[in-house]
């Protein structure tokens, strides 16, 4: 069996594989699969361990819960099966801090990428929260499931990312 | 006895969790061997020169919904809805496209990212993203009752939209997206 140290499958069996994951989460766990809400939680917990209880009085911590559950659980999960899968495939990466499309237009400098991808994931994780869900929960999930929410969130998250992308490279760069 | 009831609760309690984490392992591992941890991938995408993410997740998105609204119709499942807005899936989606292009992972392949390695995903964009929630956490009594409220619908389906059985959306749904894959492919793509 090579399936398992081959570095990419075709996207159509992972797209797939996902969507029979999907059954199963829904079947077993009663849940969709969806991760934004973890790192709201989780950045609720960084707060509180410097401010104490006081933060988890905030009326949104009050309403997402502070405290590790399935979904949590499952973006830990993320990162571990991640790590197998490029375990498996040597290709786990060391010392890469610029990805090559950004390095084309902006260069190899390490630091104007980690402030950029702050930058980016500050908006990120607020319109995630903004919208009440990402790529998985709204985009994935959301949409197998015909939510009105999720066509609408899913369509304009390529809207936005896509115009912005296309700014980013073709007019700054 | 006493102090066994609640030690049989507690690990009772904790049997979802490991549940999570098997699907979050297996997701993870699925959406490394799809590429979609790279930031090359994510961009090309949004960049339209790369289609990898749009296969993923309409492939994932018919399978699913096939299977899920099987299920349902058989009454194994319930649905879990997200409740929304015009404000929140239009104004929301924008804000998180811009981000999503700008740091070049979504919340879910940044996970995966990590475990992948990038170092940027780790330093950068993890940082971000716990930033960029509490933010939100710390606006929310002001957003609440204003912006999150505009235009609001809930958590409505398609087919209770048009008030119509189901499978009158699922499978026009799914043609459409079997049709606008096999364009994908045949462009070249």
């Amino acid at each position: 069996m090579t399936i398992f140290t081959d570095v990419s499958w075709s996207p159509y069996a992972v797209g797939i594989g996902i969507g029979v994951l999907s059954w199963l989460s829904f079947l077993i766990s009663g849940k969709p699969i969806a991760t934004s809400t973890s790192f709201a939680q989780t950045g609720g917990m960084i707060e509180q361990l410097f401010v104490g209880e006081k933060a988890s009085k905030r009326p949104y911590y009050q309403k997402i819960k502070l405290k590790v559950n399935w979904q949590m659980m499952l973006v830990a999960g993320v990162v571990i099966g991640s790590f197998i899968s490029a375990m498996l495939s040597g290709d786990f990466k060391t010392g890469h801090w610029v990805p090559s499309l950004w390095a084309a237009a902006f260069g190899d400098g390490a630091l104007l990428r980690v402030v950029v991808a702050i930058i980016g994931g500050i908006i990120l994780g607020f319109g995630a929260r903004f919208a009440g869900g990402c790529t998985s929960g709204h985009g994935i999930s959301g949409t197998l499931q015909l939510a009105v929410s999720s066509w609408i969130s899913a369509i304009f998250f390529f809207i936005g990312g896509i115009l912005t992308a296309h700014f980013i490279f073709y007019v700054i760069a | 006895m006493e102090t066994k009831t609640p030690t049989a609760e507690v690990v009772k309690d904790k049997r979802p969790l490991y549940y999570g984490l098997v699907f979050g392992i297996l997701f993870g591992f699925l959406l490394q061997k799809g590429g979609v941890t790279k930031y090359d991938v994510i961009v090309g995408q949004l960049l339209l020169i790369d289609f990898t993410v749009v296969k993923i997740m309409l492939s994932a998105v018919v399978t699913g919904m096939i299977g899920i609204y099987f299920m349902k119709s058989m009454g194994w499942i319930k649905l879990s809805l997200k409740g929304g807005s015009v404000g929140m899936n239009v104004l929301g989606a924008l804000i998180f496209g811009v981000g999503f292009a700008v740091l070049g992972y979504c919340p879910g392949t940044i996970a995966g990212a990590i475990g992948n390695g990038y170092l940027d995903a780790i330093v950068g964009g993890l940082i971000g993203i716990l930033l960029g929630t509490w933010i939100f956490a710390v606006m929310y009594p002001k957003l609440k009752d204003g912006i999150l409220k505009k235009g609001h619908y809930g958590d409505i389906t398609l087919p209770r939209l048009f008030k119509v059985n189901d499978w009158v959306v699922v499978v026009p749904v799914a043609a459409m997206i079997i049709l606008l894959l096999l364009w994908i492919e045949r462009s070249g793509f």
